[in-house]
């Protein structure tokens, strides 16, 4: 119950942050729509090949937005000192682990619903938007958990900005073909796909886990 | 004054890659008492203050609070110290009051409300509850932040410079805090580079030089005229 509490009370305070602020997710959504158009004018897309580019372009467009709000998950507090001020609490630091992940995805989240139906009209792709959201949902916490942990780690860098994608590209990239291949099978039936969302729920609850417990060691000096 | 330390420092190093900052400091302070600890900039007492609240960890050596090892039972410590850094480091897009709010709910207090309102008035910043922290002027967000460090009602205070930025009416209410805080049995251990407050508001003076403890005296037993030369000569 007290980790509960703590979690909500540190979401709260970075929600009314971002609210007041909104230098995050106005830059992210804006990011967001950018790369669709440009991916929608830079393919030829036709029919027999829109579902096999479709899918990967909504998705660089979702990781690619997805960094520039990762990146200041942290740092934004680090540059103020007031992460320290944090640090000084008696808080569970999965308490804050936690609380920067729910922000995170909540935060990707909102740019994904704006992302979402923009991507729908320029593609011009037929797919079951009820069956897309748990896939969305679940990419999203798999990238949201590993750079969650890593912008920790490269918030207390000078070249954060360069370091954070380093670390986490290589790590998520099972969970963006994933979520790309299961996206690309909502567009075109195929036989014989391998359970694409069931990896990405697994790939979730190891990088979930393992982040959990690592974030202690990583913000600690 | 109670025969045990409140806060015991044996051999504490601290080095930041091959750079030494602590080279060794040994120091006891007891309960109710008030520290001033002085010393040029580079000397180590950000440093020290640092890993006392829990900060950064030191390289060597032990350091016991109220019996507990500050490396081992850090999170326990937590709720026994407050510190004030020589900058404010607020949430600038949160009010004065909601700052405090956030900071009393991450202490668990059981009425962070009405302990957050308490404080503001007691600072005098009871007015600007509403506006953000980012508009307050360097002084009154020094006095939010000494709101901040006192909200837990904490035995050891840890202060970084506390009086940058401050005004007169800054200072005084400072010094009337320290004073409340020692008049409750409260420990005090505090930077400065003002040798005339540390005079006034310690009752013991501990100057470091590079890393070490270069001179430590009793206020009551200092002769006021040989301590100012071995500022002098500290601090150069």
């Amino acid at each position: 119950m007290i980790l509960l509490n703590q979690v909500w009370t540190i979401l709260w305070k970075d929600i009314r942050t971002e609210l007041r602020s909104k230098q995050m997710i106005a830059g992210m959504g804006l990011f967001a729509l950018l790369v669709l158009v440009i991916f929608n004018f830079a393919f030829d897309l036709r029919v027999d090949n829109k579902a096999a580019v479709a899918p990967g372009a909504l998705w660089v467009a979702f990781v690619f937005a997805s960094f520039l709000g990762l990146g200041r998950t942290i740092a934004a507090e680090r540059e103020k000192g007031s992460f320290d001020r944090l640090l000084l609490c008696p808080v569970d630091r999965k308490a804050i682990y936690l609380a920067k992940l729910l922000g995170n995805v909540l935060f990707i989240g909102v740019v994904e619903i704006v992302a979402l139906p923009v991507f729908a009209i320029l593609f011009n792709v037929p797919f079951a938007a009820g069956a897309l959201i748990p896939i969305v949902l679940l990419g999203t916490v798999g990238i949201a958990s590993v750079g969650t942990l890593f912008s920790a780690m490269a918030a207390a860098t000078r070249a954060r900005e360069l370091l954070l994608p380093l670390l986490v590209f290589p790590l998520i990239v099972p969970i963006v073909i994933a979520s790309v291949r299961a996206t690309g099978a909502l567009m075109v039936v195929t036989a014989n796909e391998p359970p694409w969302l069931g990896l990405i729920a697994a790939f979730d609850a190891i990088f979930l886990s393992l982040s959990t417990v690592l974030f202690e060691y990583v913000i600690e000096e | 004054m109670s025969s045990k330390p409140y806060l015991e420092i044996h051999g504490l190093k601290k080095s930041f890659g091959l750079k030494p900052i602590l080279r060794g400091i040994d120091l006891n302070l007891y309960a109710g008492e008030r520290m001033a600890l002085l010393g040029a900039n580079g000397a180590g007492k950000t440093t020290l203050l640092r890993i006392l609240a829990g900060l950064t960890r030191p390289t060597d050596g032990r350091i016991l609070i109220d019996g507990l090892n500050l490396v081992q039972q850090t999170r326990e410590i937590r709720r026994k110290v407050g510190f004030v850094a020589h900058q404010p480091y607020l949430y600038d897009e949160l009010s004065a009051l909601e700052n405090l709010i956030f900071f009393a709910r991450m202490y668990a207090l059981a009425q962070p409300q009405a302990r957050a309102i308490d404080l503001l008035q007691r600072v005098g910043l009871s007015k600007k509850g509403r506006e953000r922290a980012g508009a307050l002027s360097r002084g009154q967000a020094q006095r939010l932040a000494l709101a901040r460090a006192l909200l837990h009602e904490p035995q050891l205070l840890l202060l970084d410079e506390p009086d940058t930025g401050l005004d007169q009416d800054g200072l005084a209410l400072l010094a009337e805090l320290l004073t409340e805080h020692h008049a409750r049995g409260g420990t005090i251990l505090f930077t400065t580079h003002d040798l005339e407050a540390a005079l006034g508001r310690s009752d013991q003076i501990v100057m470091l030089n590079n890393g070490r403890v270069a001179y430590q005296q009793a206020t009551a037993s200092l002769e006021q005229e040989r301590i100012h030369e071995v500022y002098q000569e500290v601090v150069r």
